[in-house]
């Protein structure tokens, strides 16, 4: 109904202004065409020069109305280095185009008053003037020059890469639609590869490379969080169509390409919490920052630096948001301190493990360390009986006494221990949880304490110094009721008899 | 002296100077083809074939526009009801269930932004712009006949036709019309998974496209070799009106670059059909790795921009040209600096086909590359600003008649400047560092090539309504139109430079996801209500330009605005060959505006014998 009223109103606005434009047409053939013309012209007149004025009131007044939101004209100055020289560039640019704005309207309109049609003049015939032309010519190509001169400094600035020998952070973008995905390097510094036919959208969304061991400390984060005043290579890539990476606090954008990587390089030069403490200065950022919910605090308390998308990506464009976090060194290292490894913490030995069922040098080195604390521990019991070391990564094929090949890591920890503590003597001992005939466990036990005991011999370790014993189920150390229990029972175990 | 008016008796000067073409001979023979279908529909008539190009693109100046109010409805008042337009969007408008509300589905307003843009770029300001006054004016201001050829100069009628069917059927399709803007970047242009309009929509729209550009070379072709061949005598290069030239060099500038644009096209349907990479390589969607590799979505947008670039200059060099002539013809003066106007036009019409990586600043091109399509950019300023003082100086000491086309035309020049002033900005790298694909970006191209060509159109359709229909459009109505168009159109556009400064990017559904981009909600409430404002003065527009058709004023001399120009040496009734009798002869060029004291001397009066003693002591 009410769209009905509306529609009425409108179509009612239209009869109307035709019907006024048939009487002024009407009357002006009453009055004589010629007076109606000459009268209507001046009026016509008069609006355009008070159009002028308030046109270029209206551009001024809005500027000054809106500075404090605009980048870097009131609290929201640039937070990277470079950004200064493109705001700078900005404003020279600003000031001389608005001069020309400025005179050129003004010139405009004021010509199109002053020449105003008068039935006893005739128009000058001013067909051109080669002086004027030239001069007119010549000043926008000096202008021009200028800008360009003083652009393109700052572009070969701004947009070159790092030379390799820099010193610098290197953290990688990803855009998929409609989200980011930001990895950093690990403790080695340096992103690993990735390959779009690895990506697997549960378990490796990024589709690294695990072959490559760089990728193993890199470390997915929910938000960028980057030390102030260290520069910064963002590698920005993108998983399936175009998007582009836009810091607009820091004077950031570059689009991200599905199969060609781009960057782009830029310093911080303010915390987050600094450029709030900028902000709270201003009365409109010390409003409530949702009027509905008074514990949610001021508006510059809730300010954050944002990633946004500025390549249009489908429809989901306008939502990829990511907070930015500018914090100082130690904040930043403290960090990265937390971050779990993605490849640890998400991939390994899952599917798209490649090392899946295998160790790596650095669960060995972990080992190796986890052996030497438990050793020092044992040697330091004060009960005879607790000067037990638990081989848990010996193990053994099912119902046999051969030792599994990743077996020989856990040895080698033994074998460097007794090699470094001379005076030991040892006891190698097999157990077997409750399951199948006991005196066939004691059996396997007994086979496999002295499969053991066979790897130490092989390597250089006296007989005289251990002795193997099957124990089969005997010494339970955990309840044969549960499975968990059960698996904590089979074990291997090294017993210092002796310093 | 200042009252001196001279009159010519038209009949007499053609009768005694005219050049006789032997036109009557045949001239009867075109009547066995005046019935409704061939006169109207499928005529061969330039004149007839620019009101065909005229009425269809205004019917696309509504349908474009009218997607933008929808679209600015969404963005200034997200949290209105718009289920009252559910009965014309159907299912994409989604009402909540609980509350009622309607809103726009994000993946309709991205079809509604790229319809926008394709619409109003193509169909409106290359068709309805170009096509129309190409069409009219090329043979009657050269004082020929008709087009070279006038068969295919219908073809292009009836191609763009049929590219405008395409296009308005892929509106209703159930996946909604192609949404990947109108740009149609690859991979989401490529790529059905990727969005829904990429489907059934992209196609068409390639579809559409296609066509539209074999309609733009069959007119471009015709506007060429007629201005080439079938000048009258006298007409020389130099004494062509400079929206002979515009027009020209329009025609010249879409024969080289369109082709680009469809070899690209014809890449990107490889690619969605024949499973080529030539756009394509190591994208992973919807849950599956395509085999794609080696291709460069890069590649395209220089294919794209190849013609995209020149694009914008055959939109605005055209209402260049009118703006020119309606200036010069209402401030009864010539133009000033006619040889450096036209020699703008011709740096102009180069440059653009050197500078089209500078929309391409940020998007992974070798920094270095854009050294040079800094410099080339930059340039375009020097002739660009050369045109605006010429202008200006037209009116210096003019005697200005401000009816409708001229406030038009003084209006173009008022955009040109605001607009061409923000591209000195975004044509320099650094600072597009941060305006790229902002609201800045969307501000400064709507005033330059959106709003300032609308404005040559309208001087354009106002200044020449006299000569398509043999009446006036009405002036009250067209001067209400005007002023709010001209507030208007800065209300809409003026404010969006804040937005671009305050890093809002452009094609943004909602601005409330962003802390950073949340702070304008006031500012997009003004700058809907300034566009709906705007929006129904291009209705009453409409309406003006349809009510003069049949009841606007009579024309009853030849020549109502006494230009100097051929057109008006043609009957009231401008019939199929446009002179009756002879061709005119031309003896001088088109700007005697004021000379000697004389208010107009038109270019078929033989020189007098002071003008000729003048001309040899040159």
């Amino acid at each position: 109904m009410t769209a009905l009223v509306i529609f009425l109103i409108v179509l009612l606005l239209f009869i109307i202004l035709v019907q006024l434009g048939r009487v002024t047409e009407l009357s002006a053939k009453i009055r004589g065409e010629e007076d109606a013309e000459e009268q209507g012209n001046n009026r016509t007149a008069l609006w355009l020069v008070i159009f002028m004025i308030a046109f270029l009131v209206f551009c001024i007044g809005s500027a000054y109305y809106y500075r404090n939101s605009m980048l870097g004209y009131g609290p929201l100055t640039s937070a990277s280095e470079h950004g200064w020289a493109l705001d700078n560039l900005f404003n020279v640019t600003l000031v001389l185009t608005g001069i020309v704005f400025v005179l050129t309207q003004i010139l405009l309109f004021w010509y199109s008053y002053k020449y105003r049609h008068n039935k006893n003049r005739v128009g000058a015939f001013v067909s051109h003037n080669n002086t004027i032309e030239v001069v007119w010519t010549a000043i926008p190509a000096l202008v021009m020059t200028f800008l360009v001169v003083k652009g393109l400094i700052v572009w070969n600035d701004v947009m070159p890469d790092v030379d390799p020998s820099e010193d610098v952070i290197e953290i990688e973008a990803t855009g998929y639609q409609f989200a980011w995905d930001i990895r950093y390097p690990g403790p080695d510094g340096k992103i690993g590869t990735k390959d779009y036919q690895l990506i697997n959208p549960g378990l490796n969304p990024l589709g690294l490379d695990f072959t490559d061991v760089k990728t193993h400390d890199d470390f997915i984060a929910d938000k960028i969080v980057l030390p102030v005043d260290k520069k910064v290579r963002v590698r920005i890539t993108s998983k399936d169509v175009l998007h582009n990476f836009f810091l607009p606090h820091f004077r950031v954008k570059m689009d991200a390409i599905p199969g060609l990587p781009t960057y782009f390089i830029f310093t911080p030069t303010i915390t987050t919490a600094d450029y709030r403490q900028q902000l709270r200065e201003y009365p409109e950022w010390n409003v409530d920052q949702d009027p509905a919910d008074p514990e949610a605090g001021t508006r510059w308390e809730n300010f954050d630096f944002e990633l946004a998308c500025a390549e249009l990506c489908g429809k989901g464009h306008y939502s990829m948001r990511k907070v930015v976090e500018i914090v100082s060194q130690e904040e930043y290292d403290a960090w990265k301190a937390q971050q779990n490894s993605f490849y640890f913490s998400s991939a390994r030995n899952s599917d798209v493990d490649p090392y899946k069922g295998q160790l790596l040098d650095i669960d060995i080195a972990n080992r190796s360390k986890e052996f030497d604390a438990k050793f020092i521990e044992a040697l330091k019991a004060e009960d005879a009986d607790d000067r037990i070391v638990r081989l848990d990564y010996v193990t053994f094929e099912t119902g046999s006494p051969n030792l599994t090949a990743d077996s020989k890591y856990e040895l080698d920890n033994v074998i460097k221990a007794l090699k470094e503590n001379t005076t030991i003597t040892t006891e190698v001992s097999g157990h077997t949880d409750n399951t199948g005939d006991a005196a066939k466990n004691m059996e396997l036990s007994q086979a496999r304490a002295m499969a053991v005991m066979q790897y130490l011999l092989d390597n250089g370790i006296d007989s005289s110094r251990m002795n193997a014993k099957g124990y089969g189920q005997t010494r339970p150390v955990a309840d044969n009721e549960t499975e968990e229990g059960r698996q904590q029972n089979r074990r291997t175990e090294f017993k210092i008899i002796s310093q | 002296m200042a009252n001196d008016v001279l009159t010519y008796d038209d009949e007499v000067i053609l009768e005694e100077q005219g050049f006789d073409d032997h036109f009557h001979e045949h001239e009867h023979g075109d009547h066995f083809k005046s019935n409704f279908v061939n006169h109207y529909v499928f005529s061969m008539d330039h004149k007839i074939i620019a009101r065909q190009f005229l009425i269809t693109g205004m019917v696309w100046a509504l349908i474009g526009a009218g997607m933008s109010i929808i679209f600015r409805l969404q963005l200034g008042f997200p949290e209105e009801s718009l289920t009252w337009i559910k009965p014309l969007l159907g299912k994409w408008i989604a009402v909540d269930a609980t509350t009622g509300i309607g809103t726009l589905m994000p993946e309709f307003y991205y079809a509604l932004v790229t319809m926008h843009g394709t619409i109003i770029v193509f169909f409106v300001l290359t068709a309805g712009l170009s096509g129309t006054f190409s069409n009219l004016l090329i043979p009657l201001q050269l004082g020929a006949r008709d087009m070279a050829s006038p068969f295919l100069n219908m073809l292009s009628y009836w191609f763009f036709f049929l590219a405008s069917v395409i296009m308005f059927y892929s509106l209703f399709l159930s996946t909604g019309p192609f949404s990947g803007g109108w740009t149609a970047y690859p991979p989401l242009s490529a790529l059905p998974q990727a969005s829904t309009g990429s489907g059934t929509g992209m196609t068409l729209w390639l579809m559409s496209l296609t066509f539209f550009v074999v309609s733009v070379l069959l007119g471009g072709i015709n506007y060429i070799t007629t201005v080439l061949n079938l000048r009258t005598k006298g007409m020389s290069l130099w004494r062509m009106p400079l929206t002979i030239w515009a027009f020209f060099v329009t025609a010249i500038l879409g024969l080289l670059s369109f082709p680009v644009l469809v070899s690209g096209f014809f890449m990107l349907i490889c690619d969605r059909m024949l499973g080529t990479s030539f756009f394509l390589s190591e994208i992973f969607i919807e849950g599956a790795a395509l085999p794609n590799v080696g291709g460069s979505p890069i590649l395209y947008q220089h294919l794209f921009w190849f013609l995209g670039h020149p694009e914008v200059y055959i939109i605005i060099l055209p209402a260049m040209g009118i703006v020119s002539e309606v200036l010069s013809v209402h401030a009864r003066k010539p133009i000033f600096g006619y040889k450096a106007m036209v020699f703008s036009i011709l740096a102009i019409g180069f440059l653009s086909f050197i500078v089209w990586a500078h929309h391409m600043f940020m998007s992974g091109v070798n920094p270095f590359i854009s050294n040079f399509f800094v410099v080339f950019t930059l340039i375009i300023a020097v002739p660009s600003a050369v045109k605006v003082f010429n202008w200006i100086t037209t009116l210096y000491k003019g005697n200005i008649r401000l009816n409708t086309p001229m406030l038009f035309a003084i209006g173009f020049v008022s955009m040109f400047i605001s607009g061409g002033l923000t591209g000195i900005f975004l044509g320099n790298s650094a600072i597009d560092i941060q305006m790229h694909d902002t609201y800045f970006v969307v501000a400064h191209f709507h005033i330059v090539m959106g709003v300032a060509a609308f404005f040559g159109m309208f001087a354009g359709i106002y200044h020449w309504f006299p000569k398509m229909y043999a009446r006036f459009m009405n002036e009250t109505l067209g001067k209400i139109h005007f002023w709010i168009t001209m507030i208007g159109a800065y209300a809409v556009f003026w404010p969006m430079h804040y937005l671009g400064i305050a890093g809002v990017p452009r094609r943004y559904y909602s601005f409330n996801t962003f802390n950073s981009f949340d702070d304008f909600t006031a500012l997009n409430q003004f700058i809907t209500i300034a566009a709906i404002v705007v929006f129904a003065a291009q209705v009453l527009f409409v309406i003006n330009f349809f009510y003069s058709i049949w009841k606007g004023k009579k024309m009853t001399t030849k020549n109502p605005w006494k230009a100097t120009t051929l057109e008006w040496t043609t009957p009231i009734h401008t019939g199929h060959g446009n002179w009756e009798g002879n061709l005119p002869v031309v003896h001088r060029w088109a700007y005697d505006y004021g000379k000697d004291g004389i208010d107009y001397v038109p270019q078929h009066i033989p020189l007098t014998e002071e003008e000729k003693a003048q001309e040899g002591s040159h």
